[in-house]
């Protein structure tokens, strides 16, 4: 690709964000601001039956009685709620029905994302992709492969008015409004999201991957995906993001909710690569997720692959609730802030049933005048025997400038449990890329062997495609860090 | 008819401000074994990281030339690509990265630099297998992580093999047979002779005379106090042997 298509790219600061672009389209956009009116929009909007809007009105109530956690370890401008806009949808006329008739610049965006959307290109990547644009889902393919196996994978939306038993016994279980102040602000005004409901006893046969993205200008995104894996089911999700550059910061407020049944598997994999903002912290998107896992069944396993490298501000902790017995939860994150980022992530293991197990690996990487924070919660019920927790937390700095914190908790109510905690804080030394180079190898490869050595664990977790993408973003980051 | 690989005039180097190297001249040519014998401290190892250009190593005076160029205006990674090569007496851990990898990386780099093509992936592991076999580096060892757990004969083993791979037009060998017991040593001394032919080097640097059994140089240095005290033949090494370096530490 030359330059001139993408004059964009390289703003005069030098940034190297690839994905800094903004399409051109008109988004039907709700005003700014947040009260029980814009509410009833979205929902309109939408065309949500009466319970939705209920749901939303209830939590909208709630959010208004609560304050913004102050407890992570992160500074970043106060957020003005009233100063954002909670709707913005790409314009369409009845809803496509073919990529044919989604809008062509939606269409060269995803192609400079390298999204693999036309259906030749999901052909060859054997996924499904449901992709979200801004809040509405607008295109999804492979939905009749899926369907033959019985298998549901649509927009939150449509799962809304097509199979709304399942969403009315299943949204909110796992994260109810009043869980925290971002998961009911999402609640409240969220658009759009996906929808997995895997059969009994049917292993999904393709990886369903999402692709979200942020783009209109103040937009904030309030995604919503909903995961159900019935007995002696097994999905493999995946969900990638990047952004467009833009200046102002922007907020993301996502809920991830999985629900897993008696015998069932759920992998779910995500590669962040928001935009971070610059050299100086300026612009970058505010990324407050909650996602959590339910292991009600026996025998069930949930597993969270995380590999975060964009956002200024990262506040996230996948967790994962063992309510069956000899259910399984494991957490594997790497997270890279460079420059100004900030993150605090890391996990939380419930354990109530019995037998149940956790494995939690994160490995953190800070470069820069970035600073991480590893936070995470092992907590066992006093019904939970036998259970037991591995958690290995390592930190690689890069130079004297950046932070690095491990802060985890630890809450046991059983004797027979068995914990263990491991954590390492290590540099790159001059040794290290003094052996490499003295083989040949330039200082910026060094550093990526380095570090993509150190998160080598947590890769190995990744869908083949998504290691290597995934490994890409980790070197695209890191340029700069050294020397 | 022969010619200069690497001559060093005048050479001063000093460490953390201390004068280690005070006025060394050497000159070895291609396809020459050259000995670097001497007492522990005398800054043997120095000379070695100077010529690898390892940081904190630092040159006061004099110069360096490998294959008619300045190596000291070179980065390490430049000195290695233009075929220079460091056998170290203490290989450090990569933690996560295989060893198969890691020396792709090193292959690519040097072939980019010399404008040749990559390596097909499928090609190079057959290579690296092959060679692993002849010095008793099975598949299982190429996936482990670089040096990391590895035993002390297993290290120098992996840095033998990676000369053997980079195929250098100058090794040197730091203490190479430091930490190996004798069947070891021969391991590595036949992978270090496959290598040598009438264009490439070799520069061993050693406390004991036993290396050289296996290892049979053309020329041995008595270094000492920063400087090469005396040169001479392979006998010189027995000699060494028999009466030890007293004589040329008192000399000064």
């Amino acid at each position: 690709m030359t330059a001139g298509d993408r004059p964009e790219i390289i703003d005069e600061s030098g940034d190297k964000y690839k994905y800094g672009f903004v399409t051109e389209i008109d988004a039907d956009t709700a005003p700014k601001g947040l009260n029980a009116d814009i509410i009833r929009l979205i929902s309109a909007k939408k065309g949500e039956p009466d319970w939705l809007l209920e749901k939303r009105l209830k939590a909208f109530e709630y959010w208004q009685t609560m304050t913004e956690p102050s407890w992570a370890k992160l500074s970043y401008d106060k957020i003005d709620y009233q100063d954002l806009c909670y709707y913005s949808a790409p314009k369409r006329k009845n809803g496509p029905k073919s990529l044919d008739e989604v809008d062509k610049e939606l269409l060269k965006t995803y192609d400079k994302l390298g999204i693999p959307l036309k259906e030749q290109e999901a052909l060859a990547g054997v996924v499904a992709v449901d992709a979200v644009f801004d809040s509405v889902s607008v295109a999804t393919t492979y939905r009749a492969k899926l369907a033959e196996k019985g298998v549901i994978f649509c927009s939150i939306s449509e799962a809304v008015k097509e199979h709304p038993e399942l969403v009315k016994k299943y949204l909110g279980s796992v994260v109810p409004y009043t869980d925290n102040f971002f998961a009911c602000l999402n609640s409240a005004v969220f658009t759009d999201g996906s929808f997995v409901y895997i059969p009994k006893g049917v292993r999904c046969p393709m990886e369903l991957s999402t692709y979200f993205r942020i783009n209109a200008r103040n937009t904030g995104q309030f995604e919503r995906t909903l995961i159900v894996a019935d007995e002696g089911s097994y999905v493999s999700y995946l969900e990638g993001c990047t952004a467009p550059r833009r200046d102002e910061n922007q907020l993301h407020a996502a809920i991830v909710e999985i629900v897993v049944l008696d015998n069932a598997e759920v992998k779910y994999s995500t590669v962040q690569n928001w935009y971070p903002g610059d050299k100086n912290g300026k612009g970058g998107v505010y990324n407050f997720v909650t996602k959590r896992a339910a292991c009600r069944g026996v025998n069930s396993k949930v597993s969270w692959t995380q590999v975060e490298t964009g956002s200024a501000v990262t506040w996230k902790y996948p967790s994962c609730v063992l309510q069956g017995d000899n259910s399984s939860g494991e957490f594997y994150s790497v997270a890279l802030t460079n420059n100004r980022q900030q993150a605090d992530t890391g996990t939380k293991m419930i354990h109530i049933g019995k037998n149940t197990v956790s494995k939690i690996i994160s490995k953190g990487i800070s470069a820069g005048f970035s600073n991480q924070t590893y936070r995470g919660l092992v907590k066992v019920a006093p019904t939970a025997d036998n259970a037991r927790n591995y958690s290995q937390c390592d930190s690689l700095l890069i130079g004297s400038t950046c932070g690095s914190h491990t802060v985890p908790y630890i809450e046991n109510r059983n004797r027979s449990a068995t914990l263990e905690h491991e954590a390492t804080t290590s540099k790159i030394s001059d040794e290290q890329l003094f052996y490499c180079k003295s083989r040949g190898i330039s200082e910026e490869d060094a550093v990526s062997l380095i570090v993509n050595g150190f998160c080598r664990e947590v890769m190995q977790q990744l869908p083949m495609e998504f290691a290597i993408e995934a490994a890409k973003l980790i070197n695209i980051n890191l340029e700069g860090s050294v020397g | 008819m022969s010619t200069a690989l690497l001559e060093i005039e005048d050479l001063h180097a000093r460490v953390a401000g201390k004068e280690i190297i005070k006025g060394l001249n050497l000159t070895i040519n291609e396809g020459e074994v050259h000995a670097v014998m001497g007492p522990n401290g005398a800054g043997k190892s120095t000379l070695s990281y100077v010529l690898s250009g390892k940081p904190g190593y630092e040159v006061t005076g004099g110069t360096i030339k490998f294959r008619g160029r300045d190596l000291l205006s070179m980065p390490p990674e430049d000195r290695a690509r233009e075929g220079l090569f460091l056998i170290m007496q203490y290989p450090v851990e990569i933690p996560g990265v295989p060893v198969t990898g890691f020396l792709k990386h090193a292959v690519n780099a040097g072939r980019k630099y010399r404008g040749e093509p990559e390596l097909d992936t499928m090609e190079f592991i057959k290579m690296l297998r092959e060679e692993g076999r002849k010095l008793g580096i099975d598949a299982e060892m190429l996936k482990r992580a670089v040096n990391v757990g590895f035993s002390g004969g297993e290290k120098k083993r992996l840095e033998t093999l990676q000369m053997t791979i980079l195929k250098p037009q100058l090794a040197i060998l730091d203490e190479a047979d430091s930490g190996l017991d004798i069947d070891a040593l021969k391991v590595v001394a036949e992978g270090v002779n496959r290598l040598r032919d009438d264009r490439r080097s070799l520069l061993v640097i050693t406390h004991y005379q036993r290396l050289l059994n296996y290892i049979v140089p053309d020329v041995v240095h008595v270094f000492a106090e920063g400087h090469i005290v005396r040169s001479g033949g392979k006998n010189l090494a027995l000699e060494l042997e028999e009466t030890g370096y007293a004589e040329f530490v008192k000399e000064k």
